[in-house]
């Protein structure tokens, strides 16, 4: 396994970021594609700003009944002849799937994405298990051959070109012939579909994740494109769910309102090419599907969560549209947070379930433009999150020394209202005069961060405060 | 693990449960909060509903059609069911693919005259070595162009993702305008409360976007999604 970089060293891993010209090609794909597919496909629908507040509304109604839609749930799973499994934490849950892998004697096991098998390092632990972890869907597998995470939530290889995806698959599949053309995306989609069609075939379980859950049927819902996660979930003798608490909705109603914004949040499809509803194993009579279904229901974090300030963030549907619109994301891909879950979502969700000292760094990763409320089809409020988060690691000391100081000495003048002004005058008459010949600074004494990148233009002489006055006659 | 240190059996269920509890301040007896989803189960409310799917038949016949287009599928509508067998076999000998034809026993599909046309017809679950599969559909859904099939020995689901040509055939009065009549439906066949094993949302024909962002079709599923409608069936 190469080794992923981590939350901890946000800032060097960002540098690094900006530096890697491949990641840098990649990442053009974010910028454009997933934007523009977007907004056209909100366009396109009338009812898609009302829906939005009917999505938000139903999360938050059913955070606020969780415990008793839990038990609804469970009821109706339990009478359609599923098993449900309860795990406090991810390490927990692990155990409930190796335990129901080992005692099936099972070799090869087929994933559907799932993000909460990404938080739980559900890969490292089957392996050490010495059980065959496939990943099916082709962005997942593609990283798999590679050792890495995932850099998206949605597209977990954005970050790679097909130029790097053909090195991999020469790498890998070696049982095909040296000379095969590779050149093209189809090609590459193609050679996937081979290799991946015959381990589908000869999986013992398969592993999904869910991206709703349904209280008033005992229902599990994935949606996907490729087909993946139902050719993993109908082909093996037994279908494992993966779902985390919050993925409860009420009703077949509610989950429609969901499904209405979430795929053309995520991709900009009105609704992705597959929409799968699971309940139980197969019935009598029918001729395919799993014998035995289980869902297993991580905590995690999540009930800690729950009436606090980050409670909002539980309506997180997983639909990626914070990390598209996001320009810190946009600049340096996924991977540099270091965390399972990156961009805004990531970084209000993370500290919260891995606590504050290690994924504390993330929130700052913003520059508050706000395009990620904007655009989240739930409404979390994602700028105030990494506002209390910020706040929060500043009260407990946990920011550099240099910026806490800095923030003191600005807070002494910024008390001292007449000493501000003064100051400030001063300040931005001497850089006047020093760079009125350029118009502006190639650098500056410690301002090396922002000159390295981009030029600092000179200050125009008068401050905000002194034209303000001018022309309003009054500030205080 | 704090349930052991505490000393007390307690299992990871009920202690979730408590961890929820005690984070909302509620104590899950409370009768409001229990009536406000007893109701909601018992009475689930639509809420918005695109005007898009909406219109009579012949409308929303007209939209599923262009929506089902849009997502890339080729949608062809013929008059009776005794004509869905030739529109199967004219489109496989069109596409220069072989007149070869898997599917389950639906009484629909088994009522059609398949032995008019040459194709060589199989019956039953897919083991992943079939070309070409075919279909009965629950419903359409005009909003967004999307097939709904059900599982069961009538139309195995394997049938909608190993076959490399996946045709679907739709009787015109069982398209819908929205998510929320399929909902209906489902509850008037299967009862209030309970669902088929399987339930299969089809919008086009399978795709992936995972390599630099390029949209290609025929990922893990179907390659091509030939729908046919009938208009009496």
């Amino acid at each position: 396994m190469s080794e992923m970089p981590d939350s901890t060293h946000f800032k060097e891993n960002a540098h690094a970021a900006l530096q890697d010209a491949p990641l840098q090609n990649a990442l053009r794909f974010v910028r454009g594609n997933f934007v523009e597919k977007r907004a056209a496909a909100a366009a396109r629908l009338p009812e898609f700003e009302a829906l939005r507040d009917s999505a938000r509304d139903i999360k938050d109604h059913a955070l606020a009944h969780l415990d008793l839609y839990l038990e609804a749930y469970e009821a109706k799973v339990v009478a359609a002849g599923g098993h449900v499994h309860y795990a406090l934490t991810a390490k927990e849950g692990v155990d409930i799937v190796l335990k129901l892998c080992q005692e099936r004697g099972a070799k090869a096991v087929t994933k559907g994405k799932s993000m909460i098998a990404e938080e739980m390092g559900l890969n490292a632990a089957l392996e050490a298990a010495g059980i065959d972890p496939i990943e099916t869907d082709l962005g997942e597998y593609i990283i798999q051959l590679r050792g890495e995470t995932p850099s998206h939530i949605i597209a977990p290889a954005v970050h790679l070109s097909k130029e790097q995806v053909e090195a991999d698959f020469r790498r890998v599949h070696r049982d095909l012939p040296d000379g095969r053309d590779l050149s093209r995306p189809e090609l590459l989609l193609t050679e996937a579909r081979g290799v991946l069609r015959d381990k589908f075939l000869s999986a013992d379980i398969g592993v999904t994740g869910a991206n709703f859950l349904i209280a008033e049927t005992g229902t599990s819902i994935i949606v996907t494109n490729e087909g993946n996660g139902d050719l993993t979930q109908i082909l093996p003798k037994v279908h494992i769910v993966l779902a985390s608490l919050e993925k409860i909705v009420p009703t077949l109603e509610d989950a429609a309102q969901l499904l209405r914004v979430l795929a053309r949040s995520a991709t900009g499809q009105d609704m992705s090419v597959y929409t799968t509803l699971s309940t139980g194993p197969r019935r009598p009579g029918d001729p395919d599907g799993p014998e035995e279904y289980h869902v297993v229901l991580i905590d995690n974090g999540r009930s800690a969560m729950l009436g606090g300030d980050f409670e909002d963030m539980l309506r997180c549907i997983r639909c990626g549209a914070c990390m598209n619109h996001c320009p810190v994301y946009q600049a340096i891909g996924g991977h540099a947070y270091g965390s399972v879950y990156p961009g805004p979502m990531g970084a209000v969700l993370t500290p919260s379930l891995t606590g504050i000292a290690k994924g504390g760094h993330l929130p700052n990763a913003s520059t508050f433009c706000g395009r990620c409320e904007a655009v989240c089809p739930v409404r979390i409020p994602l700028p105030n999150m990494m506002r209390h988060w910020r706040e929060r690691e500043f009260e407990r000391h946990l920011s550099p020394a240099a910026m806490r100081y800095g923030i003191g000495f600005w807070a002494f003048f910024a008390k001292r209202p007449t000493l501000y002004r003064l100051s400030t005058d001063l300040a931005m008459r001497a850089l006047h005069l020093i760079g009125r010949a350029r118009g502006r600074f190639r650098s500056l004494p410690f301002a090396g961060g922002w000159t390295r990148y981009r030029d600092l233009p000179a200050p125009q002489g008068a401050t905000f405060q002194s034209q303000w006055r001018a022309r309003s006659g009054a500030v205080n | 693990m704090a349930r052991q240190k505490r000393g007390r059996e307690l299992s990871a269920r009920d202690e979730i449960l408590a961890n929820i509890r005690r984070s909302l301040n509620v104590t899950g007896a409370e009768a409001p909060r229990r009536m406000a989803v007893e109701d909601r189960l018992a009475r689930p409310r639509a809420g918005i509903v695109p005007a898009r799917g909406q219109g009579d038949a012949a409308a929303r016949v007209a939209t599923f059609k262009a929506e089902a287009e849009r997502a890339q599928a080729s949608v062809v509508e013929v008059e009776g069911a005794a004509e869905a067998p030739g529109e199967i076999a004219r489109y496989l000998r069109d596409s220069n693919l072989p007149a070869t034809l898997r599917m389950g026993e639906d009484p629909r599909l088994a009522a059609m005259p398949w032995d008019e046309t040459t194709l060589e017809i199989a019956r039953g679950a897919s083991d992943g070595h079939d070309l070409n599969a075919v279909s009965g559909a629950f419903a359409g859904i005009a909003e967004s162009g999307t097939l709904t099939l059900v599982s069961g020995a009538d139309n195995p689901t394997t049938l909608n993702f190993l076959p490399d040509n996946h045709f679907i055939i739709v009787a015109a009065s069982d398209i819908v305008g929205d998510l929320e009549s399929v909902w209906r439906k489902l509850r008037e066949r299967y009862g209030k409360g309970a669902m088929p094993r399987t339930v299969n949302m089809i919008t086009g024909p399978s795709r992936s976007g995972d390599i630099e962002q390029t949209l290609l079709l025929g990922a893990h599923g179907p390659r091509r999604l030939h729908i046919v409608i009938v208009r009496e069936m």
